[in-house]
Parts: structure tokens; sequence; C-alpha cells
């Protein structure tokens, strides 16, 4: 009885902490499908909000999708080599120079991008196009490729694996692409969702890097809130929970993936 | 594009020549070290460089006092009363997720119920809200139309709010704490050696005891490492705290406005490294404790 | 299969960082179509050498080694020819079973035709037909290593490796497999390098053995040299049990005086201990003995049971006694020692040969 009353008072508060969680979403939800919010639900439902923010913004969700894409592309390719030189290094020299990769996102995206302006703000061309925001979200989620595939890389046994393919007469590319990357797809995988999802919502650093003509969805985000009413900032958020929560579904379901795989 | 990449290409074989020398040189190395350069080119021209330069800036002449930025800092109450603020409401903000969310998933780790999956997800999914988002759903719960201020109205017949004061950030930065904790405590649980415990009942001790004795010092460095990366991500979370107002006297904020409304670069740069140092030290010592996490976005 | 070649070591020495020498100085010859295994304790240089001769370490400065009459010092693993099992299967879980066997196939750019017949010989030859479309995780550890054999002779190797293959094996699977492989060597004709801790596996497989201790090789010969003249008291003690009894006294008719007793060893004279093996010692009724003791404790085997006899010296004497017969602890008993199963490694003497002291 008393284990009883136990768990049940564990289950309330856990539940209280849901509901801290899930409501302002529920509520944020609803509020960008309202006619009206100041008068409630009884005004009626709508995709009116939607409508408009698609109108008003989606040129920073294509750029945030265009974004999301390169930096995956860029983190793939020189965050797999990474992981596999990390492997192939001494520990106390890899240890170091991942210490050095993780620096951008130890330390908070503003002073990063601070950096990067003060830096390279004066090349104007460069400063104006999409590919400054792309280099701090780059920098950023680095390290989340290299610490995932180089995780699946450690499990997989892969110096093993090489030598055995090398004793069988294949050479380093030969190896790295039959033996090496398809034993770390797993953590390619994952590396890459969480790439895509942190460049997708980054905004610290690029609040600081953007321009009017280069506004993500997070950057749009802010606007919204800050000048439109409340349901549209509503509508916005509703479409970056679209956008973001598959890919969390996705996360979770990768992750998994890898546990099974040790 | 071609003149930004001329400094740190320099930067960058100079690291790699020092590598070669150091290691011995045999064919593996020679692949590892190839491997890394790219990535390490990168991390040279666009992060090692820059920062270091702001570093120097921070050094430079402040434009209000005339003398260094980072003497300023120190000599300057409204930056040092900033900077004690930013770092106390981090803290309390951590130690307070650590409890509820250690307490949540221990709890959620060990027990099997209907429905846990959904109270996980929902706990969990979070994780990736940026921070404008989670200023904004600050708004939700605590702005002029948000849950409070309706219930007390229609309850008390006035509007209450917290959304845009220090207790609207310390909700947000909570809200944004809690499920990386989560997620952190049960891995550790999950990790946690089943025959500890099991051990620890066959010598006779109760729940509580193996609670006490077994659980908490096994996730005791999970617990540490959350707690820091908790209080690195508050401290620089930029974006809640941009969203709920930028009146508040706290670094993130003060950061900004130093750069953008008084082009104050000495001092939006001194101000930068000190922020970066204080989540740098923290979040070191987290992972000399547990070895394991990124910090994250927020 | 490819014709054989043997393989030369010279002067083959390897120094790891922070100055430990894992192995001094060493020259070795492995003949064509021979098996040779390396035995040691863990550490003692024998899976440096196998790297050394697979070509994934290279010996330091100095050392050189061959391929027949080809020199392959500065050949990366990948150019040498070399089959390779490895102790942990070090299979690809990315492939199926049958893509397992036909990398190496694959890799040399056989017509498909070739590749999928000689897969399927390998499969074949190690007992493995019909588990081609099996994924690697959903084989037991006894077929994992299997598929590494077959992995590593589809390639018709100049030379196949073996490094501790069947360690990760439990006891009955070991005996089994180990029986295969010896089959399979033999089959094939291939020169072999097997490394192994195991003294039972290095006796049935081995051609000619080497024992290392401590980066050097301790000796070198066939199994039954191994065991019956040890070079040293290390290779004595690590192949199999051995008793060692010190020589009290040397008498004026020549006898030895040792604990419980006296013993006739010529060939030993002015030795200072005397060495050997449980079941060389006769037990024999106590008026014919060459030693006395009194049982200690006795230790059931199944077939045999060791017993150990307190006949006055530090250590009790091991001796294999037949397993039908009871000893309580206490019993008196009487040990006979032929001259002929004596032996000292560390004198000169021991080369003798034992049959013609018999004889004369």
């Amino acid at each position: 009885m008393k284990s009883r009353l136990r768990f049940t008072l564990q289950l309330s508060f856990t539940l209280i902490v849901c509901l801290f969680m899930i409501v302002p979403v529920a509520m944020s939800v609803l509020a960008g499908l309202t006619e009206n919010y100041f008068v409630g639900l009884q005004s009626g439902l709508t995709l009116r909000w939607v409508n408009e923010v698609w109108e008003l913004y989606s040129d920073t969700i294509w750029l945030s999708i265009k974004l999301a894409l390169a930096c995956l592309l860029i983190t793939t390719l020189i965050g797999v080599p990474a992981a596999y030189g990390l492997l192939r290094s001494r520990r106390r020299w890899a240890n170091a120079i991942e210490e050095l990769l993780l620096l951008p996102v130890a330390v908070p995206g503003l002073a990063t991008a601070l950096a990067l302006l003060l830096a390279y703000g004066s090349y104007r061309e460069f400063r104006g196009s999409w590919l400054f925001i792309l280099i701090g979200h780059v920098l950023f989620t680095l390290p989340f490729m290299v610490r995932a595939v180089l995780s699946v890389m450690q499990t997989a046994k892969l110096p093993q694996l090489e030598e055995a393919a090398a004793s069988l007469g294949a050479s380093f590319r030969q190896r790295f692409f039959s033996v090496v990357i398809p034993n770390c797809m797993s953590g390619i995988l994952a590396g890459a969702l969480m790439v895509i999802t942190l460049s997708i919502g980054e905004f610290n650093i690029t609040w600081m890097l953007h321009t009017p003509l280069t506004k993500t969805l997070p950057v749009g985000l802010a606007d919204s809130y800050a000048s439109m009413r409340l349901e549209i900032g509503s509508a916005y958020t509703l479409i970056f929970l679209v956008m973001v929560v598959p890919l969390l579904v996705a996360i979770q379901w990768a992750g998994r993936l890898t546990e099974q795989r040790r | 594009m071609k003149a930004a990449s001329k400094q740190p290409l320099g930067a960058a074989s100079f690291s790699t020549r020092w590598m070669v020398l150091t290691v011995p040189v045999r064919h593996k190395s020679l692949v590892a070290v190839l491997a890394l350069m790219p990535a390490l080119i990168v991390f040279c021209a666009f992060w090692l460089l820059p920062f270091s330069r702001l570093i120097l800036m921070g050094a430079e002449a402040d434009r209000s006092s005339g003398v260094s930025a980072y003497l300023t800092i120190l000599t300057h109450r409204q930056y040092l009363i900033s900077i004690v603020t930013t770092v106390g409401i981090s803290l309390v903000v951590s130690l307070t997720a650590v409890a509820i969310a250690g307490f949540v998933g221990f709890f959620l780790a060990r027990q099997h119920f209907w429905g846990k999956a959904v109270l996980v997800a929902i706990l969990t999914f979070p994780l990736a809200f940026p921070g404008v988002v989670v200023g904004f759903l600050v708004i939700m719960l605590g702005g002029r139309q948000g849950a409070l201020a309706q219930s007390s109205l229609w309850l008390f017949g006035e509007r209450w709010m917290f959304a845009y004061s220090l207790a609207g950030l310390f909700i947000g930065y909570l809200y944004f704490s809690i499920p990386r904790v989560i997620t952190t405590v049960m891995a550790a649980c999950d990790n946690l050696d089943k025959s500890l415990e099991e051990a620890a009942r066959s010598l006779g001790a109760n729940t509580w005891q193996v609670t006490k004795d077994v659980i908490v010092p096994g996730i005791a460095p999970a617990l540490l490492s959350t707690g820091a990366i908790c209080f690195a991500t508050s401290m620089g979370a930029f974006g809640t705290a941009f969203t709920l107002g930028t009146r508040l006297n706290i670094l993130p904020l003060n950061i900004y406005g130093e750069f953008t409304n008084y082009a104050n670069f000495a001092m939006a740069a001194a101000l930068s490294v000190v922020l970066g140092a204080i989540t740098w030290i923290a979040l070191s010592i987290a992972r000399r404790l547990a070895g394991g996490n990124l910090g994250a976005s927020a | 299969m490819s014709s054989s070649v043997s393989i030369t070591l010279t002067h083959c020495s390897r120094t790891f960082a922070g100055g430990h020498m894992a192995l001094q100085p060493l020259d070795l010859k492995v003949n064509a179509g021979e098996t040779l295994v390396l035995l040691g304790p863990s550490g003692c240089g024998k899976t440096t050498t196998l790297r050394i001769i697979s070509g994934l370490e290279s010996p330091d400065k100095g050392g050189q080694v061959q391929f027949g009459q080809r020199d392959v010092t500065t050949l990366p693993i990948e150019k040498r020819d070399v089959g390779m099992v490895f102790q942990n299967y070090a299979l690809f879980p990315n492939m199926s079973v049958a893509d397992n066997i036909a990398y190496g196939l694959k890799l040399q750019r056989l017509s498909r035709f070739e590749i999928t017949q000689r897969r399927d010989e390998a499969m074949r030859m190690v007992d493995l037909q019909g588990f081609g479309e099996r994924r690697i995780d959903a084989l037991s550890g006894g077929q994992k290593q299997r598929v590494a054999l077959a992995r590593a002779i589809a390639v018709r190797p100049k030379v196949l490796l073996f490094d501790e293959p069947l360690a990760a094996l439990d006891a009955k699977l070991r005996d089994r497999l180990r029986i295969e492989i010896g089959q399979l060597l033999r089959e094939l004709g291939t020169t072999a390098v097997y490394v192994t801790h195991d003294q039972d596996e290095a006796m049935a497989l081995g051609d000619r053995i080497a024992v290392m201790q401590a980066g050097r090789i301790a000796q070198l010969g066939t199994p039954q040299e191994i065991y019956h003249q040890p070079a040293n008291a290390f290779v004595a003690d690590f192949i199999g049990a051995v008793n060692c009894l010190s020589v009290i006294a040397t008498k004026p008719d020549g006898q030895l005086a040792v604990h419980g007793g006296e013993l006739s060893a010529p060939h030993l004279l002015g030795a200072t201990e005397i060495y050997c093996r449980p079941e060389d010692i006769q037990v024999v009724p106590l008026n014919q003995a060459d030693i006395k003791g009194q049982v200690v404790q006795s230790v059931f085997l199944g077939q045999t049971q060791r017993l150990l006899v307190d006949a006055g010296g530090t250590v009790p004497l091991q001796i294999e006694a037949p397993s039908r017969q009871r000893w309580p602890n206490g019993t008196a008993i009487g040990l006979a020692l032929p001259f002929n199963v004596l032996f000292h490694p560390d004198k000169p003497t021991t080369t003798i040969n034992t049959k013609e002291m018999a004889n004369g």
C-alpha cells in the first residue's frame, strides 16, 4: 500500500512537470489556429494565419532548409574524415583536438558570431551572403557529427576490420569505402539528423550574422514575435514544430538503432 | 571570400607541421593528419583566428571609459552586477532543473507503466527548441494573454504576468534545462550496474538505503555534468532573453546592446570573452567529470 | 593452390613508443608448406612477430622479412598475399557471410563465375554450405570463426596467419575446430604461422613450435623435442607439468641423493636439479622404489588421476596414476624414476641420445 502511494505521488509530480512542458506548446499551437486569440476558441479555427505566415516568411523557411542541407553536406565531408582521423590518432592528441573542435559549442553562439563578424565582417560580399551564416552553422554543428560518427567507429572495432580487409588485399581507398563508411553509417545518420535539427533551430549565431536579405526561420520567428500579432507568431511556431518534430522522432529512432548495434 | 581565406591557411599549415614533427612519422599517423586537416583548417580559419582577435580586441580601449575594456568591466558596477546576475540565475536554474528533472528522470527510468513513452516524449522533445521559441512559450505562459494572466483574470479579476522579468527568464531557462537533465539521468540510470543494486539488497538495504548508497553515487557524475551543461547553456541563452525583453541586465543582452546600440566593439568583445571563459570552464569541468555529452543549443 | 613459400625473418626486432622492446632481434625461418606455431604467455612477443610477418607492423630498422626469395619488408599487408584469421573474427558486419568470403576475391577483380566458384569451394571446405545469406550477427562464435577461415583461404594466399583464432571459443568447440584447422592446413599445404598460448593447440597443429619468452625464442623444435627435451626450465615448465627434484648429494658410487631416495642418472652428474614429467613416474611396490613418500592428495581427472606425493622436498611431487586405483591420503607409496625420463634442460648433456644410453 505504501509503495502504491509513493508511486502515485511520484507519478503526479512527473505529470505536473509534463504539463509545464506541454501546456505552452499546446497553447501556441491552438493560438496559431484560432481566428482571434483574444476572443478565444469560440471565434473559430482557421488556417488563415498559417497562410499569412507562408506569404510573409516562406523565404526564411527555404533559406533554413538550404542552409541545413549545405551544412549537412559540409559537416559530412569534413566531419567523417575528421572522426576517422581522431580514431587513428594517439589518444592524447585525439582528446586535445576534439576539445578544440568542441569550443564553438562550449562558448556561447553570441561570442562566436561576434568573433566572426569582427574578423570577416568587412568583406562586404561575403558578409551579405548566406555563406556567412553557413560558416557559423558548420562550426556549431561539426562537433555533433564528429562525435556521433566517432562513437560508432569506436564500438565497431574498426581498426580490426580494416586490418582484416587489408590482409585480403584492400588498399586504403578500398578499405575506407567498403569497410569504414558502411560500418559507421548509423553514426553518420544520427549525426546528420542532429546537424539538420540544430541548423534549422540555430538562433544565437544566426541572429548576429543575418542581414535583411538572409533571414532564417528562427530569425523570422524572433521577428514575428516582436512585431506581429500573437496568432501569426503562433502559426509560425506551429510551422517550425511541424518541421522539427519529425526530425526529433527520427533522432530517437536512430539512437535506438545505434544502441542495438552495440 | 578569396581574401578571407588567406590568413587562415597559414595558420592551418602551421598547426599541421607542428603535429607531423611531434607524432612519429609513420604511415598511419600521416593518414590521421590528412583526415583531420579539412576540419582543422575550417576550425582555425573561422573560429580560432577570429576568437583570438576577439580576445585581443577586448583589451582595447572602451569607448566610454577610455581604458582597456577588461579593466572597465572590473571597475564598473553595471557590468559586475550583470555578470553576477547572469551567473546567479544560471546557477539557480541548473540546481532547480537537476533537482526536479533528476527526480523525474529516475522515476521514469525505473518504473514501467502504460503511457510512459508518451511522457518521455513530451519531456524530451523540447530539447531542440531554439531559445527564441522557448521565450515565446514563456510568453504563452506568463505574458499579457498567457495562461496565468487568463486564469488570474477569471479568478481574481486582474492579469498576473511574469514573462518580461527575471522570473520569466528563470522559467524559460528551466524549460530548456529540464529535457537535458531528464535524458542524461535516464541514460545514466540505464547504464547503472543493476548487480550493484542487487548486491546492496542482498545485504539487507531497503529502498531508501539503496537509493542513497548506490543509485545517487552512481548517477552523481551524470548529474554534475548535466548540471554544468544547463549552467553553460543558460549563461549564453541569448534567444530566450532576446524574446522576453531587452531591458534585462544580463550578459548576452549587454553584449548585444554594446555591439548594436553603442558600437562599443571593445566592450562587446571583452564581455563575450568573459562569457565564453565562464561557460568553457563550466563545461570542461563537466566533461572531466562525466566524459559524455556535448553542450547544446538554446 | 598456389605453391607455398618459405618465410625468413632476419634480425627483426620491434621497439614500441616509450622504448619498450616487445621483440628482441630475431632470426626465424618458416619452411615452405610448414605450420609453425608461436607459443608463449601473453606479452612474449608472439603476436608482434606474427604482425611483422603479416605487414601490419614493420620491424625496427635493420630487420628484414622475406617470402621465398622476395624481400617484402616494406610492403604493406595488402600487397603481401597473406590470409589472416583474427582472434575476434573481424568479420564485416555490413556484409553477409557469402560477401565476407567473396570480399578478397572481388578485390582481385576475378570474373563473377570464378568468384562464385571459389567462394563456394571455401565455404565447403569449412562446412558452411547454406549459410551464405546469413547476417554476421546471426552466427555463433564457432560459425564466425569458420567464416573468417573461409575468407582467408578463399584468396589462396601464399601464407596463412592465425592470431589466437580459437581463444574466444569454449573448450568443446575449440577442440573440434582445432582438429578441422589441422586437417585444412594439411590439405592446403600452405605455409602457416599460428599464434597461441595454448600448448595443446600448439602440439596438435605445429610441425614445429617456437616457444617464446620475453621477446625471444626460448626454443624452436618439433613438438616432441619441445616436450621431451626442453631447452630450459621455462620451456619445461610452460609445456605441460614438470617435477623438479633438488640433488642433495652425489654418492661415491655415482647415485644422486634426492629427498625420499636415490636416483641413478649418469648423464646428469653434477646437476643440482633433476626434472621429470608426472606421467613418466611409475608407481611400484615399496621394495622396488627409487623414491618413497606419502600421498598427500589425489585429484581425480577422469581418465587418470594426479597424486601429490610428499617425499620430503619443499614441493610435493606430481605423479600421474591409473584412474581406478585408490590411494587414500597418508598411504606410503613407492616411485620408480628410470634414468631415461630424467632430464635437466640447462645442462648441455640433455642432448644425449637416450636411446643409445638404454642400449649401451
